[in-house]
């Protein structure tokens, strides 16, 4: 429906927005634009959850993929809000604000496809017991964000796992869904996203998305 | 335009002395320049026609969508990321904006995408054209938003209310849209010589279809004399392509561009360019279906309809379930609903 479709382009647009806030903060390290970032890295230089690069799937696929990482972001935002870093505090006060709705919106989804028909039901369920084994590294710090969270910079991810899993628990029990059994985590053998080491889909979608910086690459658009 | 060829359901437009009373009555307030709002007596004829007009006009902003949304995943940096994912967002604002203002005419949103999905109402003909370069996205925002404001800012003063206050809306919009074409072009236009040809190729494919997007020339057309009357429908079409060619072709000149048509020239006598004669046979067979997207088009709204289907049948099953839940507590809002772009107007 085209409310949806302006909906979740709001959710897009907030989470590009903040992407090239952090890309740009980045950048200021060793002098690369937000677009030198974005563009000319190879899959393997990207450091992001697996499950942020999982295909759009079906809605429910969608929804599931939203309302995970939402859950995860807007605690990991909070924390990172009282950051040492000033700046780093300034972009995720910023972008809680944002994430807060989006974790409202997705989980009113979670929710109503869940508790819907017997088919979304179904395909609710189908898609957070297929996702489930991304949502492990969210949760695990990997030894570059280790002395950044004891120096009060980063947020201490392992800590937000119980807070998560408690706000998910109260999500899905609305939902009338399943929380899935903890079985083996993808990256929970420090081989996944934050480590470089992705799954198919990552290479695919930067092929698409950086391809005219590549082919032209001194062009300026 | 967004709107082509609308017709009136009229043989021929009626003098005074031919019309009933409230007929008379209702001319009398159109002539006086009154707004007719949705709770107003009107002939059923200008319902319909307006309906027909409306929807055609709000489809085209939903199915031009398709071409533009085609680069948002290969839009060159992410600044232009974010303002094509804007931009194509507006255009599903207008098509709601007009989905409501045809529902206060007493037709449902979903009948009108039925009849759209059925072929039975068209939309604009500049959408069956292949955006095939990301200089395409420059020329679209130049050129069809570009058309699109000569044609609706006319239609801010149009005889309908509801249509009035969307077009004013959305006429502001476009106006970004339009700037914002004409920035990715002046970004290619001062680039690489790959990028200057690459925006010189997508002006030759694009040039002649805008102008097609105006209509064939309705001066003889009693419809188009109907809708005047009824001011719904301002200035004739050769009147609008002839503002967009004067507005336009000054502005390729200062892009550095060739518009690709041997017999423009500036006529000093008249003080417009004077331009070679449209192939009107391929605007005919672009809107019978023969148009290079058409089907794509058709396909891919259908599809996106379709598998929203369980979608819309399991929110409708849960707001269900939660009106009849002996329990209190507010119906989940469906978001999106008085979102911060999404605002209808009524
Ligand atoms: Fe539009
Ligand atoms: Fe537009």
């Amino acid at each position: 429906m085209l409310e949806e479709d302006i909906a979740s382009t709001n959710v897009g647009l907030d989470l590009l927005g903040q992407a090239r806030l952090w890309l740009a903060y980045a950048g200021e390290i060793d002098g690369r634009s937000e677009d030198r970032l974005a563009y000319f890295r190879e899959s393997g230089d990207f450091r992001n959850l697996l499950l942020v690069e999982q295909p759009n799937g079906n809605y429910a696929d969608t929804i599931a993929r939203q309302y995970l990482f939402d859950q995860w972001h807007v605690l990991v935002l909070a924390e990172l809000a009282t950051s040492k870093d000033s700046r780093i505090a300034a972009i995720a006060a910023k972008a809680l604000t944002e994430v807060r709705y989006h974790v409202e919106r997705s989980s009113r989804w979670v929710i109503r496809l869940g508790d819907g028909t017997d088919l979304s039901h179904g395909r609710m369920q189908a898609a957070t017991d297929a996702l489930w084994m991304y949502t492990g590294e969210m949760h695990i710090a990997d030894a570059s964000e280790r002395p950044l969270i004891e120096a009060g910079i980063a947020a201490d991810v392992e800590a937000l796992r119980v807070p998560w899993l408690a706000d998910v628990r109260s999500v899905f029990a609305e939902a009338t869904l399943t929380v899935p059994a903890d079985s083996w985590m993808q990256g929970a053998n420090g081989r996944g996203g934050k480590q470089g080491v992705h799954t198919e889909h990552l290479s695919h979608l930067l092929a698409e998305m950086q391809v005219l910086p590549r082919t032209y690459p001194d062009a300026r658009w | 335009m967004y709107a082509q060829m609308v017709e009136t359901g009229v043989e021929r437009v009626q003098v005074v002395a031919e019309m009933a009373p409230d007929e008379r009555a209702f001319q009398a307030r159109i002539d006086a320049d009154i707004k007719i709002e949705p709770k107003d007596a009107m002939p059923d004829a200008y319902r319909r026609t307006l309906v027909r007009q409306i929807q055609q006009h709000a489809h085209s902003e939903i199915v031009g969508m398709l071409p533009e949304g085609n680069w948002i995943t290969r839009a060159p940096s992410l600044s232009r990321k974010a303002i094509l994912m804007a931009k194509v967002q507006d255009e599903a604002g207008h098509g709601l904006y007009l989905y409501c203002a045809a529902e206060t005419l007493g037709v449902s949103r979903d009948r009108m995408i039925a009849d759209l999905h059925a072929g039975k109402v068209k939309y604009s003909s500049i959408f069956n054209y292949p955006t095939l370069t990301w200089a395409d996205i420059g020329t679209i925002g130049w050129l069809v938003d570009g058309a699109a404001i000569m044609n609706q800012i006319p239609l801010c003063r149009c005889s309908y209310g509801p249509y009035a206050r969307a077009m004013i809306r959305i006429c502001k919009e476009e106006s970004f849209h339009q700037r914002q074409g004409f920035d990715i072009m002046m970004a290619l236009c001062r680039g690489s010589a790959e990028q200057k040809a690459m925006a010189q190729d997508a002006l030759n494919r694009w040039w002649w279809p805008s102008l097609m997007m105006f209509g064939p020339p309705d001066a003889q057309s009693v419809h188009s004399a109907q809708s005047a009357r009824w001011k719904i429908k301002l200035l004739s079409n050769d009147e609008l392509r002839q503002r967009f060619v004067d507005q336009t072709v000054p502005q390729a000149e200062y892009l550095g561009l060739r518009v690709p048509d041997d017999r423009l020239a500036w006529n000093e006598a008249s003080g417009h360019y004077d331009f070679g004669e449209i192939d009107w046979s391929e605007f005919h067979e672009v809107l019978k279906g023969h148009g290079p997207c058409n089907r794509d088009r058709m396909r891919m709204r259908i599809k996106a309809w379709e598998e929203g289907a369980w979608v819309r049948e399991a929110a409708a099953a849960y707001a269900e379930k939660r009106a009849n839940a002996p329990r209190p507590g507010p119906l989940p809002a469906m978001r999106g609903e008085g979102d911060r772009r999404a605002a209808p107007v009524g």
